[in-house]
C-alpha cells in the first residue's frame, strides 16, 4: 500500500504547521474511492463513482486549535494549509521545530477477501435487482421497492508532532432496501439494510434475497397494523434491535467532551451506580466486521475494547486526543471524524450491551401487557437533560406474555438515566443492528450497536390509541 | 445562484470545456462548484477552534440511450475531470434504460433577480467575526444568572457554481451568508435543560445578537422544573419554529417524484380538499423576505411561484425536469442539488403558509385545554411522510382556559398527517422567515393525542 503523503514531507509540513507557536500539530491525509447504485421502481437509475481525496491539518496551542483543510495533497498545498491552520495558534514566538515521525505497527481489525474494485460493476448493480425480484415476489400488496448499493476503499494516514505515524485502509458495503406496501386503509413501508467493514464477500455470507423478504414482510405486515398505545407501557426490545436505545440513552452522554463541558448527566458519575445492574456496556472498535469497527481511529490510535458500564457502575468515558492530553488520561481510540474536512471529536465506534442470563421466550412470557419492539428507527437525545427519542419501525402488543397484533409507528421516548436503571430483564441471545451513522455537531460517522432481548419496566409510546 | 452571466468564468469554463467532448447521441451536464468556509468556535471567552477552509469539485451526469452515469470528484485538476468524464461514460451502461431520462433545457421562464451576494461579508475582517461570536457568549451569559454556555459560534461560507449541458443550459452564479448560534445550559439542583439561539444574515450587520442570546437563555430555562403531562387528546398550538419544521416534513408528500413512484399519501387528491379550508400553502423562492430564496433551481432553470394547497384543496406538486416528465407536465423549477456530488433531486425550496391576522397570544386565549409546542424531537425518527403516521417528542407549556400554565416536558403528540390538516383550527399572523426551507407561523391544531404519565 503507498502512502498518501511521503514520511518526509509530513515531517516538513508539521514543522512548517509549529513555525508560528503551538504545541501540537496533526495531518489527516485520506484517499477514498466510492462506487454507489440506487435502483427504485423497478430501474437501476444511475451508477455513480466517486473520489474524495485531501488533508486536514489542525494545530492546538493551549485550549485553542487552529484547523484548515486541502484537496491539494502537494508539499505547496499542504504547506499552505498548515499556515493557516498554524495562524490561529500564533502568538508571537514560534520558531523552528523539528518533527521526526515514527511509524506505528499496523493494527489490522478487519480482514478483507474481495476489495470492490474488483467487482465488476455489473455484479454489484446486480445484487439490486435480486433484491427487487425478491421484495416485488413477497406479495400483490408491494408497490414499490428502492434499494441501494455503495461501497468505498480509504486509505489514512496519520501524522503529529508527538512523532506519531499510523496509516490504515478501511473498506466498507452497505446495502439499504425500502419497501411500500399498498392496502385498503393507505400505504406502509418496511426498511432494512446490511452493512460490514468487509469486502465483496459480505454478500456471500448474507443472503440478501432473505433481507428484501423481510422489508417487505414488515410493510405488509404493518397494512393490518392497529394505532400504536398512548401512554407509559412495559417495553420489550429484541436482539439486535435496541443497540440505539443504549447509544443514544447513554452512549453519547458518556463522550469525554460533552462530560468536560458538563453537558452530560453523566459528568461526575465514575464509580456510581447509573443502570440496573443487569448492565454491563462497552464500546468496541476492534468488532470484526461490524460497522463501526476500524483498525486505528482518525488520531491515529489503535481502536480498542473499552468497558462504559460494568453490572450498573459506571467505570470509565470515551476519550479523544484533546480530552485525554487535557485530563492526563489516556486515548481509547475514540477520536473521529467525517472526513479531512472535519475536525475529530469523541464519537463510538460498536457500542454494546452483554448478555444477560434469561432466554428471551421467558421474557415475553413475563410480560403480562407491553409492547414489543422488533424495530426501531433513528434516535437523537439531548445529553444535558438525558431525554431521548426514536421510532418504532416495527412493533407489537404483548398481551398475557403473548406477542399478537401488530402495531402502527410512533415515537418512543424516555428519560436515559431512568431507563438504564429501569431494564429489569436481560436476554442470553445477543445479536448485533443495522449499521447506523451516528449524527454529531454536523458530522456523520458509521457506527454499530447491539444488545440482547431486554425488558424496560415502563417507556412512553407516542401512538393515538387510549 | 445568480445568472449573471460570467460571474464565475473559470468555473463556467471548466463545465464548457468537459461538454464540449460530447459525442453523438451523448447528452452530457457538468456541475462545478468551488467554497470557501470559516467556521469560529469560543468556549469561556476562548477560541476553541478556528476553521479556514477552501474546497471545490466536479459532478458529470452523462446520458445516452435512456441511460444515465454519474462520477465527481473533490478537485478540479485536469487530469480528475478526465477521469470523471471517464467514469461517468462508464457508468452510464449499467443504468436502465428510462424513457423520461433527460436534462433540462431552457423554459423561457424569466429569472426573478436576488441579491445573493454581500461585498461587506466578503470584506469582514477575520478578528471581527470571533468579536461577534465571543460578544454572543457574553451577552448570553448575561441574560440570566441560571444560564451557562457551552459553545457561541460563527460561521460563514461562500459559493460559487456554474453548470453547463449539452441541452443549452448555460449558468453561473456565487452566494454568500453567514449565522451565528449559541447553546446554552441551565442548572437549578440536579436538573439541566437545553436552549439555542441564532442570529443570519447576508452579512454580520444583519445580526440582532442580543435577541439571540434572550432567546438562548429563555429556551434553556422555560423548561427548568418541567413535569411529564398526563395522557389524553388535546389542541396544539404549535410554535412558528416548529410549524417550519412540520411543514418540512409535509413538502416530501408534495414532491413530485415521490408523487410518481408511489410514495405520497397525496398522490391522485389533486383537486381535492386535503386540508382545513385555512390552509393555503405556496412553495415560493422568488420571494426575497425567505431565507432561502433563490433565481435559479439546481438545473438551471428560473425558481418560481407554485401553488400547492389553495384553501385546503391541492393544486399540484413541484417537479424537476425528470419528474415532469414523467408526470407529463413541465418543470416547475423544484430541481435540488446537494452540491457537486450527486445529481439533483426534487424539493420544496421556500414554502410559506398564508398567514391569519392574530397574534399567538389571541390564538392561546381561544384555547380551553392544550400545551403550547415550543420544540419538538425526533420528527426524523417518527414521522413517515408514506403512511402519514405523525408521532412526536415535545416540550412546551400547557394551556387551561386560554392561559399559559406550567412547563411539560418528555411526552410526545401524535396522530397522522392527513388527519392534523383537516384539523386546523386557526393560522396566526405572526409569520417568522426562518432559516429553514419553510417560512414559520403559529398554528392551532386540535385532537392530537399527548402521551406522557
Amino acid at each position: 500500500m503507498r502512502s498518501v503523503i511521503e514520511q518526509d514531507v509530513l515531517e516538513r509540513v508539521l514543522g512548517t504547521a509549529l513555525r508560528a507557536g503551538g504545541d501540537f500539530a496533526e495531518v489527516y491525509a485520506e484517499d477514498k474511492s466510492s462506487t454507489s447504485a440506487g435502483l427504485d421502481d423497478g430501474k437501476v437509475e444511475q451508477v455513480t463513482s466517486g473520489r474524495d481525496r485531501g488533508a486536514g491539518i489542525r494545530v492546538v496551542r493551549g485550549e485553542t486549535t487552529g484547523f484548515a483543510y486541502t484537496a491539494d495533497l502537494s508539499e505547496k498545498g499542504l504547506r499552505a494549509a498548515a499556515e493557516a491552520a498554524g495562524a490561529v495558534a500564533a502568538q508571537g514566538g514560534g520558531g523552528t521545530r523539528t518533527v521526526g515521525l515514527t511509524r506505528q505497527a499496523p493494527h489490522p481489525v478487519n480482514v478483507v477477501e474481495v476489495y470492490p474494485d474488483t467487482v465488476s460493476k455489473s455484479a454489484k448493480v446486480a445484487l439490486l435487482q435480486r433484491i427487487d425480484d425478491a421484495a416485488r415476489s413477497a406479495g400483490a400488496a408491494i408497490g414499490q421497492v428502492s434499494a441501494g448499493y455503495g461501497d468505498s476503499r480509504k486509505r489514512i494516514i496519520v501524522a503529529n508532532s508527538d512523532g506519531l505515524l499510523a496509516e490504515d485502509e478501511q473498506v466498507r458495503h452497505l446495502l439499504r432496501i425500502s419497501v411500500v406496501a399498498n392496502g385498503d386503509a393507505g400505504m406502509q413501508t418496511g426498511f432494512e439494510s446490511l452493512g460490514h467493514t468487509i469486502g465483496f464477500e459480505v454478500f456471500d455470507a448474507n443472503d440478501v434475497e432473505e433481507l428484501a423478504r423481510r422489508a417487505a414482510q414488515q410493510a405488509i405486515t404493518k397494512l393490518r397494523a392497529r394505532p400504536a398505545p398512548s401512554g407509559s407501557i412495559p417495553v420489550v426490545i429484541k436482539a439486535g434491535s435496541g443497540g440505539v436505545l443504549f447509544h443514544e440513552a447513554c452512549g453519547h452522554g458518556l463522550e469525554a467532551d460533552l462530560v468536560g463541558k458538563n453537558a452530560s448527566v453523566y459528568a461526575g458519575k465514575v464509580g456510581q451506580q447509573v443502570a440496573s445492574p443487569l448492565v454491563t456496556l462497552v464500546d468496541d472498535g476492534t468488532m470484526a466486521g461490524e460497522w463501526g469497527a476500524i483498525g486505528i481511529d482518525d488520531e491515529g490510535h489503535p481502536s480498542q475494547y473499552n468497558e462504559l458500564i460494568k453490572d450498573g457502575v459506571l467505570t470509565d468515558y470515551m476519550w479523544d486526543h484533546l480530552r485525554a492530553r487535557k485530563e492526563g488520561h489516556a486515548h481509547s481510540g475514540n477520536g473521529r471524524r467525517q472526513s479531512y474536512m472535519h475536525l475529530p471529536m469523541v464519537r463510538m465506534t460498536n457500542t454494546y450491551v452483554l448478555n444477560g442470563t434469561e432466554t428471551p421466550e421467558d421474557i415475553i412470557r413475563n410480560t403480562p401487557n407491553g409492547v414489543y419492539v422488533a424495530k426501531l428507527g433513528g434516535g437523537s437525545v439531548n445529553t444535558a437533560s438525558g431525554d431521548f427519542v426514536f421510532g418504532m419501525t416495527e412493533a407489537y402488543l404483548i398481551e398475557n406474555g403473548e406477542i399478537t397484533e401488530p402495531l402502527r409507528e410512533g415515537n418512543l421516548i424516555g428519560n436515559g438515566p431512568q431507563v438504564l436503571r429501569d431494564i429489569e430483564a436481560l436476554g442470553n441471545d445477543f445479536a448485533m443492528g443495522n449499521p447506523g451513522t451516528c449524527g454529531k455537531d454536523g458530522q456523520g460517522v458509521p457506527v454499530g450497536d447491539g444488545q440482547p432481548t431486554l425488558r424496560v419496566k415502563t417507556m412512553t409510546i407516542g401512538g393515538t390509541a387510549a | 445562484m445568480s445568472t449573471i452571466k460570467e460571474i464565475a468564468p473559470e468555473l463556467q469554463a471548466i463545465a464548457d470545456r468537459v461538454i464540449a467532448q460530447a459525442g453523438k447521441g451523448e447528452q452530457i451536464e457538468a456541475y462545478v462548484a468551488r467554497g470557501r468556509e470559516t467556521d469560529i468556535r469560543i468556549y469561556e471567552g476562548e477560541v476553541e477552534h478556528f476553521v479556514s477552509a477552501q474546497s471545490e469539485g466536479i459532478g458529470i451526469r452523462v446520458i445516452r440511450e435512456g441511460r444515465t452515469g454519474f462520477a465527481y470528484a473533490g478537485t478540479l485538476d485536469d487530469d480528475a475531470i478526465a477521469s470523471v468524464l471517464a467514469d461517468a461514460r462508464d457508468n452510464v451502461a449499467f443504468g436502465t434504460p428510462d424513457e423520461w431520462a433527460g436534462l433540462a433545457e431552457a423554459d423561457g421562464v424569466p429569472v426573478v433577480a436576488q441579491e445573493l451576494w454581500s461585498d461587506a461579508l466578503a470584506a469582514y475582517a477575520t478578528d471581527g467575526k470571533i468579536e461577534l461570536a465571543k460578544e454572543l457568549e457574553r451577552l448570553t451569559r448575561g441574560a440570566d444568572s441560571r444560564v451557562r454556555v457551552d459553545d457561541a459560534n460563527y460561521s460563514d461560507a461562500s459559493g460559487e457554481a456554474a453548470v453547463a449541458s449539452t441541452s443549452g443550459i448555460r449558468v453561473s452564479g456565487r452566494e454568500n451568508g453567514c449565522y451565528c448560534s449559541v447553546s446554552t445550559l441551565a442548572d437549578d439542583g440536579d436538573e439541566t435543560q437545553t436552549g439555542f439561539g441564532f442570529a443570519v444574515g447576508r452579512s454580520p450587520q444583519e445580526f440582532d445578537l442580543a435577541k439571540a442570546a434572550r432567546e438562548a437563555a429563555d429556551r434553556a430555562t422555560r423548561l427548568l422544573g418541567a413535569v411529564k403531562p398526563p395522557s389524553k387528546k388535546i389542541t396544539v398550538v404549535l410554535d412558528p419554529y416548529v410549524t417550519a419544521q412540520f411543514l418540512g416534513v409535509l413538502s416530501s408528500a408534495l414532491n413530485g417524484e415521490n408523487v410518481a413512484k408511489g410514495r405520497s399519501l397525496f398522490a391522485n387528491r389533486v383537486g381535492e380538499s386535503v386540508a382545513s379550508p385555512l390552509f393555503t400553502l405556496v412553495d415560493d423562492p422568488t420571494n426575497p423576505k425567505a431565507y432561502t430564496a433563490t433565481d435559479i433551481d439546481g438545473e438551471g432553470l428560473a425558481a418560481r411561484r407554485n401553488a400547492l394547497i389553495d384553501g385546503g384543496v391541492l393544486q399540484g406538486f413541484v417537479h424537476s425536469s425528470y419528474s415532469a416528465r414523467r408526470a407529463g407536465t413541465k418543470s416547475t423549477g423544484n430541481a435540488v442539488r446537494g452540491g457537486f456530488e450527486g445529481t439533483p433531486g426534487v424539493g420544496c425550496l421556500a414554502m410559506q403558509l398564508q398567514p391569519g391576522t392574530r397574534s399567538q397570544a389571541e390564538l392561546i386565549a381561544d384555547v380551553d385545554d392544550g400545551v403550547l409546542i415550543q420544540s419538538v424531537q425526533g420528527l426524523h425518527s417518527g414521522v413517515n411522510a408514506i403512511s402519514g403516521d405523525f408521532s412526536t417528542g415535545a416540550s412546551g407549556l400547557l394551556i387551561s382556559n386560554g392561559q399559559l400554565g406550567g412547563p411539560v416536558r418528555e411526552f410526545t403528540i401524535a396522530s397522522t398527517l392527513q388527519r392534523m390538516l383537516h384539523d386546523i383550527v386557526e393560522v396566526g399572523g405572526d409569520v417568522d422567515w426562518l432559516p429553514m426551507r419553510a417560512a414559520g407561523v403559529s398554528l392551532v391544531i386540535r385532537d392530537l393525542t399527548m402521551s406522557g404519565a
